[in-house]
């Protein structure tokens, strides 16, 4: 088989999926990056949220995904946004840089870390053969997990819990007005 | 042509590295935020690569983790910042220069 | 050779020589202020006591054969270091003798004459204190039996030089403006100094060539180990030619400091601000003998270098030219007389520089020298007594009727310098140019400076006393001017006397077979070779004639009545230059002070200022710098710490990913 595309056809959805994805997933957190309108940065931000879901599911990471959508879009950038309107978004951010020479370092270094990074990546990650999570998975993504974080990562999960709680006594002492 | 791991971190990457390029351009304080969680999930995403890749789901736990993490430090950090911009009505990151020398 | 015995008999008492006038020295310190007018009689009775025990001892040396008379009294010790003794050894010979004859001797006139002379001054006490410390300083470089010991006495005479010259040092003092106007009674003739500077110039020459004689002292004991006499003098003639000359020439560097001689004679006209008996002692007849002893005394070591020898000659002919020339156009007494002293210094050196054929004409002219030049000068000083202190020939003339005694002496000791056939000056002087001439080479060239200065001598010498005695009186209305106390007189009258007998009794007339040839040569060795009656007679006539020549000049030009203050301002630049020393004196101030000065200058704005302060300076500026860079870094910024954060992460993944 001359290997034009993809082998199969769950590659070649898996493709076509990603392709799409993963730019709307650049072009949006650019946008998010370099508007100037805060709103318009948190509504971005969300968007990007769901491509990422999105990648979960190829990744066959169905349970992530779900807690993605849920928690991160639905909770997280909720509350930003509540914050965002309690503050106030009055005037917008000027587009003229404070402090001297910082855009040009920001944007050298990512660079940097990232032709850093890619060099990790040419050393042999590419051509890694993707295994597949189809034995793990079994009897579902969500009850394997659930499997794993209950035996495996008890007292993690636990302490988790304990970290939750205190952000929420945290949050409602941070929020008190002071007298 | 499938669509091995390498795409799925090299996308990973740029991810990480335009939050890191918010972070340090923009001056909403809630901008700079909301990069933050940028770079927290493309870590997230090379994290559940790395489960695939190694065909086990301690990526993915550890992915779990990290957005309750994220979470709580949303909330706590959200707080701070509004108890911080009661006082000061301004949203800028440079104005809180204490520290200055 | 001459056997070096212990002390014996009179001998035994030459360290009360030294001792005698040091305990004038302390009473007069210590008691002065009680003594009063005593302190001078009690200074006088320890130089004279001094000198009567130098002519028992001197007995006491004749009474030994010739080859024998060489004592050694052994002293305590000094200081000991290493494998060097020194200690306070007095050497008793001829050559001593005869100087500590001289210094006593004439030290105890001189002293008389100052209790006259200083009758007035409410600080007579101090001036006596530090003449007699003088005297002794003066007798522990004379009776030294090594270089060390020696070498105390010449700071000795140095510091009391600084001392006496300085002794007004609150009063302004009159002297005659070299370069005043021509016409006298104008009103820049006359000029105040204060005597600080000279002194202090007197004793900064004379360091200069103390640093001379402290590295020839180096030298030797470097070279030879030692610094007794008799074992450096044993060991001349093994010393590279090198090592010889140099200490030579270094040691004659210390003679020209201390004898003022050309390069270091300045400071001797300017000492003149001092009263006249230190002049008359200390610039005159002692201090600065010091320097043709000390020629005398290391004789071996110029013996051995005949470089070291003709540079003595040359130098000292040079000198006396020079100061000869000088000295015609002074207008002031004393600095006539001060480069007279310089002049006839010249000869001395002349003739201790010859070698063996001069030795004892050096010396001889030495002692003649010390009679009158000592007369002069305090006859001088009378002059100036009678004269309420004034000094400038111009205001003299026809003193001789009013001044009798002073007149009288002081053309006997004019004779003797200019000299006058039979007088002390004639022998010791022909004996000096005699030698000159025998000597060859050189020494011809010297001779002719030698007759040619002869023959100023007389001009001026004869110009000064033609002036101040003879001629209508110049002196301004109101003035009286009386002759001297007994007291400043007597030392007068027997100075003069010697200084017209001193000459047939001490020598005969070829410098064979003279009373202090014989008796010096012991010290000083013999001359290979003595001139025939014929060839002495010869060059005595020339210099005779040269020497008449210049009396006769001089008392056409101002005895008869002619205008030498016109003759003199037709010439007016030739004769400041004269007046002023040839300029002498500013060509070192130009070296000394204004270079030194420039050099301070720049050392003080460049060095210090900019390099030593701009360092220190600078080191601070630097961390002052670094501090206000490095504080830059702290700016407060979220944005600027988070950049930091981002450069170190990339550098740590940069180096784990592409480690070599």
């Amino acid at each position: 088989m001359t290997p034009v595309l993809a082998a199969t056809a769950s590659e070649q959805a898996e493709l076509i999926v990603f392709v799409v994805l993963a730019p709307l997933a650049v072009v949006t957190a650019l946008g998010m990056v370099l508007t100037r309108n805060a709103v318009y940065s948190a509504l971005l931000l969300v968007v990007n949220f769901f491509c990422l879901a999105g990648f979960y599911v190829l990744l066959e990471a169905q349970f992530v995904a779900a807690v993605q959508v849920i928690v991160y879009a639905g909770a997280i950038m909720v509350l930003f946004l509540f914050v965002l309107m309690l503050l106030g978004i009055g005037k917008e951010e000027a587009v003229q840089e404070t402090i001297r020479g910082q855009r040009p370092a920001a944007v050298l270094l990512t660079l940097g870390l990232l032709v850093a990074i890619v060099g990790a990546l040419l050393a042999g990650v590419f051509d890694a053969a993707p295994a597949s999570l189809a034995a793990a998975n079994e009897g579902g993504n969500t009850q394997a997990v659930g499997r794993i974080l209950f035996t495996r990562y008890t007292f993690a999960f636990e302490t988790a819990g304990v970290l939750l709680v205190v952000a929420a006594v945290g949050a409602l002492v941070l929020g008190k007005r002071q007298p | 042509m499938r669509v091995g791991p390498g795409a799925y971190l090299l996308l990973s990457a740029i991810l990480f590295g335009i939050g890191v390029t918010g972070v340090l351009i923009r001056r909403n304080a809630i901008v700079v935020f909301m990069c933050v969680e940028l770079m927290l999930n493309a870590v997230n995403l090379s994290f559940i690569t790395f489960a695939k890749t190694n065909g086990s789901l301690d990526g993915q736990v550890l992915a779990f983790f990290v957005m309750v993490v994220a979470a709580a430090e949303v909330v706590v950090g959200l707080g701070i910042l509004v108890a911080i911009f009661r006082k000061r009505s301004s949203t800028s990151v440079d104005d809180i220069n204490l520290l200055k020398g | 050779m001459t056997a070096v015995l212990n002390a014996t008999g009179a001998t035994r008492l030459i360290w009360l020589l030294p001792v005698l006038p040091l305990a004038g020295f302390a009473v007069n310190v210590l008691f002065g202020q009680r003594l009063r007018a005593l302190a001078g009689w009690i200074a006088t009775l320890a130089v004279a006591a001094a000198f009567a025990i130098a002519v028992a001892a001197l007995f006491e040396l004749l009474s030994l054969p010739g080859e024998e008379r060489t004592q050694i009294l052994r002293g305590y010790e000094w200081f000991s270091s290493g494998d060097l003794r020194v200690a306070f050894d007095l050497r008793w010979d001829p050559l001593s003798a005869t100087m500590a004859l001289v210094v006593t001797g004439v030290s105890s006139l001189i002293h008389l004459y100052s209790i006259g002379y200083m009758e007035h001054d409410a600080r007579r006490e101090t001036f006596f204190s530090w003449l007699n410390l003088f005297v002794a300083s003066m007798l522990v470089l004379v009776l030294a039996q090594n270089f060390v010991v020696m070498f105390l006495g010449w700071e000795g005479v140095g510091l009391c030089s600084y001392l006496l010259v300085g002794f007004w040092f609150n009063r302004r003092l009159l002297v005659v403006n070299p370069r005043g106007r021509l016409v006298d009674g104008e009103p820049d003739d006359t000029h105040e100094v204060w005597a600080p500077p000279a002194a202090k110039k007197a004793f900064l020459a004379n360091r200069i060539g103390d640093v001379g004689f402290l590295l020839a002292m180096f030298l030797i004991f470097a070279t030879t180990g030692s610094l007794d006499f008799d074992v450096v003098f044993g060991e001349a003639g093994a010393l590279a030619a090198g090592t010889v000359t140099a200490i030579a020439l270094l040691l004659f560097l210390a003679c020209t400091g201390k004898s003022a001689q050309f390069p270091l004679y300045v400071w001797l006209p300017d000492a003149m601000a001092g009263p006249t008996p230190v002049s008359a002692l200390i610039h005159a007849a002692t201090m600065v003998t010091a320097g043709v002893f000390l020629v005398a005394r290391t004789h071996t070591l110029f013996e051995a270098s005949g470089t070291a020898q003709t540079v003595v000659v040359l130098v000292g002919a040079g000198t006396a030219l020079l100061a000869a020339v000088i000295a015609i156009g002074q207008d002031d007494i004393k600095k006539i007389l001060a480069f007279s002293t310089v002049s006839q210094l010249g000869y001395m050196f002349i003739g201790v520089g010859l070698g063996p054929i001069g030795y004892v004409a050096g010396m001889f002219h030495l002692v003649t020298h010390a009679f009158f030049k000592a007369q002069l000068f305090l006859g001088a000083g009378s002059v100036m007594h009678g004269n309420d202190e004034d000094t400038d020939i111009k205001h003299f003339g026809g003193l001789r009727r009013a001044m009798p005694i002073t007149f009288w002496t002081t053309m006997a000791a004019w004779a003797a310098i200019i000299g006058v056939p039979l007088t002390a000056g004639f022998y010791s002087k022909d004996q000096v140019l005699a030698a000159l001439f025998e000597h060859g080479g050189v020494g011809r060239l010297a001779w002719v400076a030698g007759v040619l200065t002869a023959g100023l001598t007389a001009f001026y010498m004869s110009r000064y006393v033609f002036l101040t005695f003879f001629g209508e009186r110049r002196w301004p209305e109101g003035r009286h001017p009386h002759e001297s106390p007994p007291s400043m007189t007597v030392p007068l009258i027997v100075l003069a006397l010697l200084a017209l007998v001193a000459g047939f009794s001490l020598s005969t007339f070829t410098g064979e077979g003279g009373r202090l040839q014989s008796f010096l040569e012991p010290v000083l060795g013999a001359p290979e070779e003595h001139e025939s009656l014929a060839a002495a007679v010869g060059l005595s006539a020339v210099a005779t004639g040269v020497a008449a020549a210049g009396a006769v000049v001089a008392w056409l030009l101002y005895i008869r009545p002619f205008d030498w203050l016109a003759l003199r301002r037709r010439h007016a630049t030739a004769w400041r230059a004269l007046a002023d020393g040839l300029y002498v004196n500013q060509v070192y101030e130009f070296f000394t002070v204004n270079m030194g000065g420039a050099f301070a200058a720049f050392l003080a704005r460049n060095v210090d200022q900019r390099g030593i302060d701009g360092a220190v300076n600078g080191v601070a500026e630097l961390v002052g710098n670094a501090a206000r860079s490095g504080r830059r870094l702290q700016s407060g910024l979220v944005r600027s710490y988070a950049l930091a954060v981002l450069g170190g992460a990339v550098l740590i993944v940069a180096f784990l990913v592409f480690r070599p």
